[in-house]
């Protein structure tokens, strides 16, 4: 690809890109949120058409006038987002749109025998005929690679491909990924995890801001510099954020408990469980996947409504019915689906920033133009959201802006607690270290926060105090003061504190 | 200019009403006569007002998601009950029987609506089902109020709703233009239409930003029942009689069809009660226009079919992409200047 330049209302998001993939390699490519990363491989996958800049595939000139077509020359894209068909049987969703058919009559035969083949290629060993959702997502995004390949796939493109995996399942995931890079395919592997592009990848293209800033063996680049190059500055940001439980730790028991939680429980979510989180206080809530996190948060939210115990914030007792009434006592929630259960796309970033506080105060009591303004204007600089333009339609910016358009929703309620699930998840290095700081900020203004992440460095790094949970009960609330990383895996793993 | 959403359904009303001129001259012209206006405009503002408000009402459930294929039911069902209550009034023309009919009519229609989103938002049944319940139980509450016989009433009081003037203007031309106004300000002015549009651009993500949407969805049920109802009043106010089987009959799916002409989607989100009204008033257009023009009777719909189609076709980025700018975009070679705003939709 040579030259690509792209422009959106008001965001040029490529500007004279260039990049190259050979056969037989994985090539990383690496940049912050709205470095133009999406847009890249959209282009090249026949999403959106380039502006300028032209595309060469195996000598030849490709212009691609939609997705199917690049699928047809042989670029096949696995996303973030498994985008199958949760509904019909692996198989079927293996040979969707080319059947092999015989006098029009599909041969559910001769599909279920070369699935089967396929599926052994790939070391899974599942029933073809199986329903795709009985699956996990690994097992779902690797049937999606399978897909690809079938299609005779000589470009495959893999877009986040481990942003909801397990370690596991991601060494399961590499394994395909390095036996296909052996056969001769070219992979572009995105990823935000910076330790699996240097387990997986051989050569990395970083941009930054649209721009391209160069392209690197990864024997002979080291993390740091990579990261550099990507944000542009020296790597401080995350070295700047002190070990919290340090600097106001015990200062704390004095402070008024917000929110207390006493035997609060719902079957088959989460059992019964115990905890208070005072003024000021970080609680990081930590677990594998599927521990039990996020049900806690929803239950806590009113979300989910709880069948046992009993919940008091700020010393009023009552369980919460429905998000609503939550918002009414001051809490706020920033789900870790932005996509599905944060932002509604078509709005604007002001009407969504707005929604909670005018959701609280009712239809009936608008808020004023001038007053929504004003509002909102100290948040986006603060957050430095970019664009800075409230009234562009919110769907149009990058996943870490997002992030920051939820999290301006609910700061602006000015809520007591805070619970923040996944927030850094999906996001670059630099806003995630902004992220982290405003929670330092944050509690260091007396509001409470309840900060939910699968990294347990982030977790150690933020709280006072930290809540582990294992199977879908809480095994122990502990003060972070003598926690390691090592003492919390041990309780994940066994659920006993040594 | 071209991209703006209005501007394609808005293109077609116009050329619609100047294609009149070759058949009948004084097509644009208005008279007064009596005191009243008169014209072939009048006369399409005047018969178009029901469409308009039953689209009103559609607009708001189908920015939630939903769809209302009830309001040619509750057109019936408040004509109906309005013109039995004024039969049986000693003196058809006595001013306080006549204004409880119209109350009775609108209360009722509003009941219905509210049922509707009784059963949508409370019991959580899926709109279409929920809504086609009353459309084919409707019109049977509109037989059993009318005894399965058309009431005919001789009301001059009532037929003002629907045949009357005021001021020089037809009546139901006020009330339409009341109620888009009145309702485009209470939308737009409180917050109800920011929450609606993030209640249909997202439900769960509504509800999560502690939106009620349950309530509001009801409410909007409500709204169309009462616009569903006001028309029914004008309807039956304008020929003076009540009948349960054909009146509003298929007025759902010009309601529908007003709405999306107007440019709100039916996946719900972004709506515009303008659009609506521009909706309503090329259907009408059409309507009028075939008569005028003396296409044979049994070729109307399909004309109406191929307009329609026309214009959904026009209002469509990805069909204009295609064949309209074909020639004129060869290919990646033109240089990039920045994109008008409506190009958002491209993209996101």
């Amino acid at each position: 690809m040579t030259g690509i330049t792209k422009t959106f209302p008001g965001v040029r998001a490529l500007d004279d890109v260039s990049f190259r993939l050979f056969p037989g390699e994985v090539h990383a490519l690496l940049g912050e949120n709205g470095a133009g990363k999406s847009t890249l491989i959209k282009v090249l996958t026949g999403v959106y058409p380039a502006d300028q800049g032209s595309i060469r595939f195996e000598g030849e000139n490709l212009q691609l006038s939609g997705p199917h077509q690049a699928q047809q020359a042989g670029i096949s894209t696995v996303y973030q987002e498994v985008n199958l068909c949760p509904n019909l049987s692996v198989a079927e969703n293996v040979f969707i749109g080319r059947e092999p058919r015989r006098f029009g009559r599909i041969q559910w035969r001769v599909i279920r025998r070369r699935c089967d083949e396929l599926l052994q290629r790939f070391d899974l060993h599942l029933d073809p005929s199986s329903m795709l959702s009985s699956h996990s997502i690994a097992i779902q995004q690797m049937v999606a690679i399978a897909r690809g390949i079938d299609i005779s796939a000589r470009v495959l493109v893999l877009d986040e491909p481990t942003s909801s995996l397990d370690a596991d399942e991601v060494e399961q995931l590499f394994r395909v990924v390095r036996t296909l890079r052996d056969e001769g395919v070219a992979i572009l592997f995105v990823s935000h995890f910076l330790d699996q592009v240097f387990a997986l990848a051989d050569r990395m293209t970083v941009l930054r801001n649209g721009r391209l800033v160069g392209e690197y063996q990864t024997s002979q680049v080291s993390t740091v510099e990579v990261v550099t190059k990507m944000i542009g500055r020296e790597l401080e940001a995350l070295t700047q954020i002190q070990d919290q439980p340090n600097r106001t730790a015990g200062a704390l028991d004095s402070r008024p408990v917000v929110l207390a939680a006493e035997g609060l429980g719902r079957r088959g979510s989460v059992e019964p469980l115990s905890l208070a989180i005072r003024e000021g206080e970080v609680l990081g809530l930590a677990g594998l996947l599927g521990s039990g996190r996020t049900e806690t948060a929803r239950l806590l939210f009113g979300v989910d409504v709880a069948d046992s115990g009993t919940l008091r914030v700020d010393g009023q007792e009552g369980i919460l019915r429905s998000p609503a009434a939550a918002t009414r006592r001051r809490l706020a929630f920033c789900s870790e689906n932005r996509k599905t259960e944060g932002l509604i796309p078509e709005l604007t970033v002001r009407e969504n920033i707005i929604l909670a506080l005018q959701a609280a105060r009712g239809w009936t009591r608008p808020l004023s133009r001038r007053r929504q303004e004003e509002l909102i204007a100290g948040y986006i600089k603060t957050l430095r959201i970019t664009p800075s333009d409230p009234e562009l339609v919110v769907g149009n910016l990058s996943g870490g802006n997002q992030q920051k358009v939820l999290l301006a929703r609910w700061l602006i309620t000015q809520p007591r607690l805070l619970i923040l699930d996944e927030p850094t998840r999906g996001i670059d290095i630099g806003a995630k270290a902004e992220i982290q700081r405003l929670v330092v900020n944050l509690s260091d203004d007396g509001m409470a926060v309840l900060f939910i992440s699968a990294e347990l460095e982030e977790v150690l790094r933020l709280s006072h105090t930290v809540a582990v949970l294992r199977d879908r009960r809480l095994v122990s609330v502990l003060p972070n003061a003598d926690l390691s990383q090592e003492s919390i895996l041990e309780l994940i793993a066994s659920g006993v504190s040594s | 200019m071209t991209r703006h959403r209005l501007f394609w359904p808005g293109l077609i009303l116009i050329l619609l009403l100047f294609s009149n001129l070759f058949f009948t001259p004084d097509f644009f012209s208005i008279q007064v006569r009596d005191g009243h206006l008169y014209g072939s405009l009048i006369d399409i503002l005047r018969l178009g007002a029901p469409l308009i408000l039953v689209g009103l009402g559609m607009t708001l459930v189908i920015a939630t998601r939903g769809i209302d294929l009830s309001v040619g039911s509750v057109v019936a069902i408040s004509g109906a009950l309005a013109c039995l209550w004024i039969s049986r009034l000693p003196d058809m023309n006595q001013l306080s029987g006549v204004l409880v009919a119209i109350v009775l009519g609108v209360l009722l229609a509003v009941a219905l609506g509210l049922w509707n989103g009784f059963l949508v938002a409370a019991l959580g049944i899926q709109p279409i089902v929920a809504t086609l319940i009353l459309m084919v139980a409707g019109r049977g509450l509109a037989q059993l109020i009318t005894s399965g016989q058309i009431i005919t009433i001789r009301s001059s009081r009532y037929a003002l709703i629907g045949a009357g003037y005021w001021l020089a203007v037809p009546f139901s031309i006020l009330v339409a233009l009341g109620v888009f106004a009145l309702a485009g300000l209470v939308v737009r002015r409180s917050a109800l239409g920011l929450l609606l549009e993030a209640v249909g651009g997202n439900p769960e993500a509504s509800r999560l930003a502690g939106i009620h949407s349950r309530r509001l969805v009801w409410l909007v049920y409500g709204f169309s029942g009462l616009t569903a109802g006001i028309a029914g009043l004008m309807i039956s106010s304008n020929v003076s009689s009540a009948d349960g089987n054909n009146a509003g009959l298929w007025i759902e799916l010009d309601a529908i069809l007003a709405v999306v002409i107007g440019g709100t989607s039916l996946a719900g989100g972004r709506f515009s009660f303008t659009g609506t009204v521009v909706g309503a008033l090329l259907i009408q257009t059409l309507t009028t226009t075939i008569f005028t023009i003396g296409i044979p009777p049994e070729t109307t719909l399909l004309f109406k079919a191929l307009v329609v189609t026309l214009v959904c076709l026009l209002q469509s980025p990805a069909f204009r992409a295609k064949v309209l700018y074909r020639r004129r975009r060869p290919g990646p070679a033109e240089p990039s200047p920045s994109q008008p705003t409506s190009q958002l939709e491209v993209a996101g």
